[in-house]
């Protein structure tokens, strides 16, 4: 225990660090991938053309290469300069943006499984294409998709240590910095390890809660 | 059923009964190779109830989803109170406000509770304030009669009382016309009858029916006109009595012989 007691410091900052990641990103990839998710089944050509484009393109590109591109070929671009605050957040674009297109096409299997009928009803009332996915068709299509949701939010939990490559500090700097420290570097991979196995659990709590607060809707 | 007051005093029914409601005009739909509807036109008036019916496959739903553009269309135009059916975006949700929609598998939205599902449009739509989109829900409610349902979820009734939520829905939107597309196919048959009662009710009251049923009991007591499809064409089109006795073209004669053997 003397790895974690003595290096508490180490251990929170890169927690917090890897918790910011998750959340922000996660928040990211929801509402971006919402959006791309609906505009693939949206009535307008243009709208489905973008979001087909979006995750063919994203989700075709590996993970680091996303980073590599948000790391270093965008702040020349944007005249960025490189301090801790602008690294957090372009690793959080990158994740979020990586992840959103997993989140897509999660939320558009959901809004497959949700009988046609539902927004025709919707249409005949009256509401607009936005009104039916809002208010009928997504939260519908959301309960249906927690359990492949949640596999994407635990693969984006793992993909925060990505960061680490890119001076984000989380998680998955720990072991170089225990290093530098002097402690064993494979007992440091361990703790990290339940850790992570510690946080997974906690969401896939989660999951089972949400699933069983849902499970009426049908 | 008990008699109960009209939905509300501001009812778009009983004024300018007589002039064309929905005037469906040459209209022509195909499914790819499939030709669903003919030349097909059907005038409506307003407080007319007019009954479809017709073998499986006639065009009769195809029609009854096309007035409100559920369905597209090849040509042809489709009026509805002297407008122009628009193709789509907030003009044609505009129009559907007007027009209620009761469907054969109900389409009750599922995650909502039954108040919800009734206050959904005049909220979203009308812009109605909670309050009193809720007071009117459960007005409507009591009169079909599933009053003491509100808070359940549309998955904990039964299909009778789902249906009655349905028409209930689409009677909040204080519609010029109503559609019903097969309302009780998908019914138990001791359901059935409770949900014939409360369209019943509505013909009486003066409310513009176009119904696609397989009741002909319902035909006969509630309609004021019959139309026959087959084939995606208007066959016939007669009051109740003389089509159910004295049917004119051989389709409908042939039709409504197979029906009475069962």
């Amino acid at each position: 225990m003397g790895i974690i007691t003595d290096n508490l410091d180490l251990w929170s900052s890169t927690l917090l660090g890897t918790l910011v990641l998750f959340v922000a990103g996660g928040l990211l990839a929801l509402v971006l991938g919402t959006m791309v998710g609906a505009m693939r089944v949206s009535p307008i050509p243009v709208a489905r053309a973008v979001g087909t484009f979006y995750v063919n393109t994203i989700r075709n590109t590996p993970l680091t290469l996303v980073f590599f591109a948000f790391a270093f070929a965008l702040p020349p671009l944007l005249g960025l300069r490189l301090t801790g605050d602008v690294s957090l957040t372009l690793a959080i674009c990158a994740l979020g943006i990586y992840t959103a297109t997993y989140v897509a096409e999660t939320i558009r299997s959901g809004i497959n499984t949700v009988p046609v009928g539902q927004a025709e009803a919707a249409r005949a009332l009256g509401l607009t294409f936005g009104q039916v996915m809002t208010l009928v068709v997504l939260p519908q299509a959301f309960r249906s998709v927690i359990p492949p949701m949640m596999s994407v939010f635990i693969a984006l939990l793992k993909n925060t240590t990505v960061a680490a490559g890119f001076s984000v500090v989380n998680l998955g700097s720990v072991r170089s910095y225990l290093s530098e420290r002097g402690e064993n570097q494979f007992i440091a991979i361990v703790w990290v390890m339940v850790v992570f196995v510690a946080l997974v659990l906690l969401l896939s709590w989660a999951q089972r809660a949400l699933e069983n607060r849902w499970k009426v809707a049908r | 059923m008990q008699r109960s007051e009209p939905v509300t005093d501001t009812s778009n029914f009983s004024a300018r009964r007589g002039e064309p409601l929905v005037v469906v005009d040459h209209v022509e739909k195909h499914y790819g190779q499939f030709h669903a509807l003919k030349d097909v036109s059907l005038s409506v008036d307003r407080g007319e109830v007019v009954v479809v019916i017709g073998p499986s496959g006639s065009g009769k739903s195809t029609l009854c989803r096309t007035i409100n553009r559920l369905e597209t269309f090849t040509s042809g135009s489709i009026r509805i109170d002297g407008e122009e059916l628009p193709k789509e975006g907030k003009a044609l949700a505009a129009l559907r406000a007007d027009v209620g929609m009761v469907f054969q598998s109900f389409n009750l939205f599922a995650h909502l509770s039954v108040l919800d599902n009734v206050t959904l449009g005049p909220i979203k739509v009308k812009r109605q304030s909670k309050a009193d989109a809720e007071r009117a829900a459960r007005v409507l409610l009591e009169r079909v009669g599933v009053a003491q349902q509100a808070e359940k979820l549309p998955g904990q009734l039964s299909g009778g009382q789902q249906q009655r939520v349905a028409i209930a829905r689409a009677l909040a939107m204080n519609p010029k016309v109503m559609l019903f597309d097969e309302p009780t196919s998908a019914l138990d048959p001791e359901m059935i009858n409770e949900v014939l009662d409360v369209m019943v009710g509505l013909a009486q009251d003066g409310m513009t029916m176009i119904v696609v049923t397989h009741e002909m009991g319902f035909a006969r007591k509630a309609a004021d006109r019959v139309v026959f499809m087959a084939d995606g064409q208007v066959v016939e089109e007669a009051v109740p009595e003389q089509f159910f006795t004295a049917p004119t073209s051989a389709r409908a004669k042939d039709f409504l012989s197979k029906l009475i053997t069962h």
